[in-house]
């Protein structure tokens, strides 16, 4: 912190507003691409994975691995082939949402009852229907618990690729507070991650309440 | 390929290997600030879980600090716990203080959680007989308790240990001498070899933690468990099961 001056500033927030609410629309806007494609690419492989349950080991294997590379070299791994872009984030950003949203899909799966899939079958249902109309809706809580941990964790991650400039509230955090010494523009950065990590949070519990109303019981 | 022929030259350059914050001393720099922050991790985390896992009161708290714990990001702990150090300390420069504390904050949880879950699942049948041969409370922590949680505590420790490694270098980011001074000097310099090289090296420090751990995982297992015990309870990663729980 530079000397005389104040701990927090408001008067910077306010001539800053603008400029938050850009950061925090970079940081919902990476987030949510980065979720969106783990989720779909996590889905094809859990579909995989309930026609082969062979394949789950593997698939468990590899997003494990990929999720045990440290963050800050995985950002920058990727730098000599697809350069300083959002493209590069994104890539390890997804990659790290797999073995979340991989592994709760699968327990999700697992989850239905085995009698359940029976009557299901016993009463006509295409493997389609089954899916659609049993499975998803019972593997539901478990898909977002996981959707939401997944979540959480790459509004984290998100700050980190500040580094490789990809903007977001990391750059309030880093580039404009640790690197100037101004601790304002830090705090603001680290209470919105947390402010909008908590709010995603709390939205996708809504979504799913909303969504399988039968297990409110249960999950609450 | 010239390009990993050009990281294999970095790594022997011999302008890597002499002068101030050569590559040795920042490898030992990242480890030494890792190992010290796992050390005050444990040192906050350990008497929390035990007393929860042992008394079995708390475990609400436990599991708040577990979550608060997931939220805020890495470079969030850091970016608290710079301006206030510096504010404390009324100095600029001073990166190790807050990098311990941001580091102990990632490690804390994962320790608490794995050492109360551990302890938790202890066969009550196992405290009934140790009460029952007259073994006083910390006794039966130190020799029930404690040995037959171990893989799980250890399991937490593992996990603990390879996020802060993996961290580590972002603490470069408040003047902390580890690898991440590569990574950041070479993303300003647009060198993309140096940050390459580096970025191995932080993955294969990781990676050795992670060995070295469950390495330690196995050793700290009792025979008297058997090892299918072990692997069974140690295995599983119990934020996974948490993630499946909290629905």
């Amino acid at each position: 912190m530079r000397e005389g001056q104040p701990f927090f500033r408001v008067d910077w927030l306010v001539d800053n507003a603008d400029q938050l609410a850009r950061r925090v629309g970079e940081q919902l806007y990476i987030t949510l691409i980065a979720i969106a494609v783990g989720f779909v690419i996590s889905f094809g492989l859990a579909l995989l994975v309930r026609r082969y349950p062979r394949l789950a080991g593997p698939f468990l294997g590899i997003a494990g691995i990929l999720y045990a590379i440290p963050s800050i070299a995985a950002f920058v791994l990727l730098i000599p082939i697809t350069h300083l872009s959002l493209l590069t984030a994104e890539i390890v950003l997804v990659s790290y949402t797999l073995v979340m949203l991989v592994r709760n899909m699968i327990a999700g799966f697992r989850a239905v009852p085995a009698d359940v899939l029976e009557a299901a079958d016993g009463m006509g249902y295409t493997n389609a229907q089954r899916l659609w109309r049993v499975e998803l809706p019972i593997a539901l809580p478990i898909i977002v618990a996981g959707v939401r941990i997944a979540t959480v964790t790459t509004m984290g991650l998100v700050t980190i690729a500040a580094l490789i400039g990809s903007g977001g509230l990391g750059y309030l955090i880093v580039n404009l507070g640790i690197l100037r010494q101004f601790p304002t523009a830090t705090i603001s950065g680290v209470v919105l991650v947390v402010g909008l990590s908590a709010l995603i949070d709390w939205g996708l519990v809504i979504v799913q309440r909303r969504l399988t109303p039968w297990s409110r019981a249960q999950v609450a | 390929m010239e390009f990993l022929r050009d990281v294999a030259a970095w790594y022997v350059d011999p302008h890597q290997w002499g002068g101030r914050n050569a590559l040795p001393d920042l490898v030992g720099g990242t480890l030494l600030l890792a190992a010290a922050s796992l050390a005050v991790a444990l040192l906050i985390a350990m008497p929390i879980g035990l007393y929860i896992g042992h008394t079995g009161r708390g475990a609400q708290a436990a599991v708040a600090i577990a979550n608060i714990g997931r939220a805020v990001p890495s470079l969030g702990w850091m970016g608290i716990a710079y301006p206030i150090t510096t504010g404390l300390f009324a100095r600029a420069g001073s990166g190790l203080m807050p990098a311990i504390i941001a580091l102990a904050a990632l490690g804390i949880p994962p320790i608490v959680t794995n050492t109360y879950a551990g302890l938790r699942e202890v066969d009550p049948d196992l405290r009934e007989a140790g009460r029952g041969v007259g073994m006083t409370e910390g006794q039966l922590l130190r020799r029930v308790e404690v040995p037959v949680a171990l893989p799980v505590i250890m399991a937490g420790i593992r996990s603990s240990a390879v996020a802060i490694v993996a961290t580590t270098p972002l603490m470069s980011l408040v003047g902390a001498d580890t690898l991440g001074d590569y990574i950041i000097s070479g993303l300003n310099l647009s060198d993309e070899v140096e940050v390459f090289a580096a970025a191995l090296l932080v993955i294969v420090a990781a990676l050795s933690t992670e060995l070295l751990f469950a390495w330690l995982e196995r050793r700290a297992t009792s025979p008297g468990l058997g090892r299918d015990a072990g692997e069974i309870i140690g295995g599983r990663p119990l934020d996974a099961q948490a993630i499946g729980s909290e629905g």
